[in-house]
């Protein structure tokens, strides 16, 4: 009993919350009528198509940067990366593999100058990283329209230049990792094991790095960044990593995103990226300056299954086509719940 | 001046512990009408905590308190907030200014209290809307100021005027209530010139001759027996001496204040730094640290030695350990085992084999939401390559959660750190094992010389033997150079080989432990330890 008691305890009773109301849902999605198999199908795509977004945050938070609100940044890196690599020719699996490579350099290079400027901005962070976020996609809206792309299945085909807003990875990296080793159950019931994989190893890549010196190193400088000076850590240097290594895997998971979502979205498209992958590790039990894999995992499972599941069962239950409204409603509701979630410990 | 018959306020049997922690003991005293009393003691001593008694400031009473009772007038009272200690007639000026800059003298004298008329839109909506009589204000206090006997303009500004007269209107401000009786003056002299300092102390005998009381707390102790009626000595929370102020000396008050002649510890080994090579030496030293400020420290210090710096707060002792290191700004030179030690950063410090237990415990010294292991071997692996496993041929340096644990259960069993284990979060642990964990680790970086800020701040007794014994343990079996700083002299004297007080930012003198605790009092005020030798020779 105790020792129930201690798990509730660490696990926290929010997640002990949401968790029962989506396992209510999935009880109640077969009586109205909703395939558990497609529910169940879709959950696992959505978390495998966010979660490395929400990845991305563990960095930033672990050397004390903050929430990542500045992942659209991150993204623009991942945009900039799979449409280099379809402007280069690259098609199938490579090109999925070759959008990764070209993205890192400007993932690396925007995370050095994004970390720099937050090293000016120490506390206030988060609100500098939220407008770094937003100005970064108005000047990418004039760049997509200047920079000399000319691949036709990118550009306006009436003007013959510049980017247009969703371009289909079909042909290029479409379900490159959805497809990899699927697993099909019955008719309906459909996991996509490699995107599961290269979160899974993604995840153990930030893990490990958390688990080196350099790692230990960034974790103390988000406890106690002068406990970390007087051992003779570089904050400035630790800080701006974290923060190269966040807006990496920001590209990269834009990157997962599209080859399930099916289309790459530019201009507004990162505009709103940052809020739903900071909510969900906040729900997943993280604070500002501290957060783990497991939050990831279950902050991103939580929030792409409620934001699955809610819509669909709702619409059954009241018989109206409300699925948008309700899931603009719920994942809102959501983020503003986070938000309010936010907590900072103990100095 | 005194004048015999009840006094006007007394103190029975007053006691305060905070937390168990006892800071003030059985204090008995009673001071008349017209008496100035000179308060005099070290650091923690209890000055504070008695004035804030005799207040009924809100902290004594969130942390139980205290035992005794305060006689006013012979009627017994006790005071709940500070507000009923002011109605009745107690004032109090505090060391930092609570004036409101942009006001001129007399609106800040008489803030809150301004003499106002009636008018018709106050008629109508309240006394909020009152017209403040400005020309009845500017009388009352001038008549205030008079009092002082100083040469004050009412109408200047407070952010205009220099530190001395920001100090008179404030003492101003509580002569203008006329019900005063009894004024605290909490070190009113420290921020002032020589000048302006005699001009308040003839002011306070012009006002103890009205039959004002007067409780002077003061580091100035020629001051204090030139001013006062009765010196009363304070020392770890008791009354030591309550004496008439004729005829004292300096030394004799300084040797009361610091003194512990009954059953105190005196290092007793015989310690030859002359013949030690010098380890570390200090040239020319300033630290930019707040409160604590360096102003020109040059100190040699010898292999092997334990190096006590002493001296008040606020002083600069706290300063030197911290701008060695670099955690503050500092200049001059640092010169370890023959090599010039870059200032300003910290990893080049330890990267020569030093290390700094700090007095922040809570901000420098621990990550007080990680587990206590990680506190204990993060510096020793992050400078040292500890406890890491190389992997991909060295290419990644694997943290060695196996040797982290033994570190930690080698130091939890050596300093006896009461723990439910190595995992424990340190912020979880009481503040002497909190101490330990930060010389644990200071001890795993395994230094050549340790610099110890501190080290019993806020621990009970039991901690405090405890922290010392390992200290000198450390220095006497590994032969590790250690340089402690604590504002406590009984215990450096109890530890250290030599003891340098400072004062003013610079050495007022190194001293060996047994010397006479009066020399080192002196040398913490301000003077010098041979004049008064040379008087006592006199006597």
């Amino acid at each position: 009993m105790t020792k129930i008691r201690k798990f509730m305890k660490s696990f926290g009773w929010p997640r002990i919350i949401i968790g029962l109301f989506l396992l209510s849902l999935f009880i109640i999605a077969p009586f109205v009528g909703v395939n558990l198999g497609t529910s169940l199908s879709d959950t696992l795509i959505r978390f495998g198509m966010n979660s490395v977004l929400v990845l991305a945050m563990v960095p930033m938070i672990h050397s004390g940067c903050g929430l990542n609100f500045g992942l659209p940044l991150g993204i623009i890196a991942g945009l900039l990366g799979g449409t280099l690599s379809i402007q280069f020719g690259f098609t199938g699996g490579l090109s999925f593999l070759m959008a990764i490579i070209l993205a890192t350099p400007f993932g690396l290079l925007f995370g050095w100058g994004y970390g720099s400027l937050l090293n000016r901005v120490k506390g206030g962070e988060m609100m500098i990283a939220t407008y770094v976020g937003f100005s970064s996609v108005a000047f990418m809206c004039m760049m997509w329209l200047i920079l000399p792309y000319n691949h036709p299945t990118m550009i306006w085909g009436y003007a013959g230049s510049g980017l247009r807003t969703t371009i289909s990875t079909e042909g290029f990296y479409l379900h490159t990792l959805n497809n990899f080793l699927q697993i099909q159950i019955g008719e309906k019931l459909i996991i996509p094991t490699g995107m599961i994989l290269f979160f899974a190893l993604m995840a153990f890549l930030v893990w490990a790095f958390l688990h080196t010196k350099t790692g230990t190193a960034m974790t103390a400088v988000g406890s106690n960044p002068v406990f970390a000076r007087a051992s003779g850590i570089n904050i400035d240097r630790t800080r701006t990593l974290s923060v190269m290594m966040s807006t990496w895997l920001g590209a990269i998971g834009i990157l997962v995103y599209q080859q399930s979502f099916g289309f790459i979205q530019l201009y507004m498209g990162p505009f709103y990226m940052a809020l739903p992958a900071v909510s969900a590790i906040l729900i997943g039990g993280a604070s500002v300056n501290k957060a783990s894999i497991t939050n990831v995992v279950i902050g991103t499972l939580f929030f792409q299954g409620i934001l699955t599941m809610t819509p669909s069962v709702m619409n059954s239950i009241i018989h109206t086509d409300m699925s948008e409204v309700i899931r603009i409603v719920v994942s809102n509701g959501m983020i503003l719940y986070a938000l309010t979630r936010k907590s900072e410990v103990s100095r | 001046m005194k004048s015999s018959g009840a006094p006007l306020l007394e103190m029975r049997n007053i006691s305060k512990d905070f937390y168990g922690n006892q800071v003030l003991a059985d204090i008995n005293f009673a001071i008349q009408p017209g008496e100035i009393l000179g308060l005099v003691g070290e650091n923690g001593a209890g000055k504070t905590t008695l004035v804030k008694i005799l207040f009924g400031m809100e902290e004594i009473h969130q942390t139980g308190g205290y035992g005794g009772e305060v006689f006013l007038n012979g009627k017994r009272v006790r005071y709940t907030t500070p507000f009923d200690a002011l109605a009745d007639g107690i004032g109090m000026v505090h060391q930092e200014f609570s004036l409101l800059p942009d006001f001129t003298a007399s609106e800040n004298i008489l803030l809150n209290r301004e003499p106002k008329n009636r008018t018709l839109v106050s008629e109508v909506f309240g006394d909020r809307l009152d017209r403040i009589d400005r020309k009845e204000m500017r009388e009352r206090s001038q008549r205030a100021i008079a009092k002082l006997g100083v040469d004050l303009d009412g109408e200047m500004l407070v952010s205009e005027m220099p530190v001395g007269y920001k100090q008179f209107t404030e003492i101003a401000r509580e002569l203008s209530k006329d019900e005063i009786k009894l004024l605290v003056l909490d070190e009113p002299t420290a921020v002032l010139t020589e000048r302006e300092a005699d001009i308040l102390l003839s002011a306070m005998r012009n006002l103890a001759a009205e039959g004002i009381a007067i409780i002077f707390i003061s580091h100035r102790l020629q001051e204090v027996i030139d001013v006062c009626d009765t010196v009363m000595v304070m020392r770890d929370g008791v009354i030591v001496q309550n004496v008439p102020s004729t005829d004292l000396t300096i030394h004799e008050v300084a040797k009361w204040m610091v003194g512990r002649e009954v059953g105190q510890k005196i290092v007793d080994r015989n310690f030859s730094y002359e013949e030690k090579p010098v380890i570390l030496s200090l040239k020319n030293l300033w630290v930019d640290m707040p409160g604590e400020t360096v102003k020109d420290v040059s100190l040699d210090i010898y292999k092997g030695e334990i190096l006590g710096i002493g001296g008040l707060a606020g002083q600069g002792k706290l300063g030197i350990p911290n701008g060695a290191m670099g955690l503050f700004p500092a200049g001059g030179e640092v010169i370890f085992e023959g090599e010039t030690i870059p200032l300003n950063q910290p990893r080049q410090f330890l990267n020569a084999g030093m290390a700094f237990v700090s007095e922040d415990r809570r901000g420098v010294g621990l990550l007080l939401d990680e587990p206590l292991d990680w506190n204990i071997a993060f510096t020793a692996m992050q400078i040292q390559d500890k406890y890491l496993k190389k992997l991909l041929g060295g290419l990644i340096s694997w943290r060695n959660e196996k040797e982290i644990e033994a570190v930690a259960r080698k130091y939890i069993e050596a300093l006896d750190i009461k723990c439910t284990g190595t995992k424990q979060i340190t912020k979880e642990l009481s503040g002497g094992n909190q101490q330990k964990i930060c010389l644990g680790k200071a001890f795993a970086v395994e230094p050549k010389l340790l610099f110890v800020s501190e080290p019993t701040r806020g621990i009970d007794i039991g901690a405090k033997s405890l922290v010392l014994d390992t200290i000198r343990h450390y220095n006497e079996e590994l032969g590790v150079t250690i340089v402690m700083i604590s504002s406590e002299l009984e215990e450096l004297r109890s530890v250290c080989d030599r003891i340098a007080i400072i004062t003013n930012g610079k050495v007022a003198g190194i001293l060996p432990p047994k010397t006479d605790a009066a020399h080192f009092g002196v040398l913490m005020v301000g003077g010098s330890p041979l004049e008064e030798e040379r008087r006592d020779e006199r006597d």
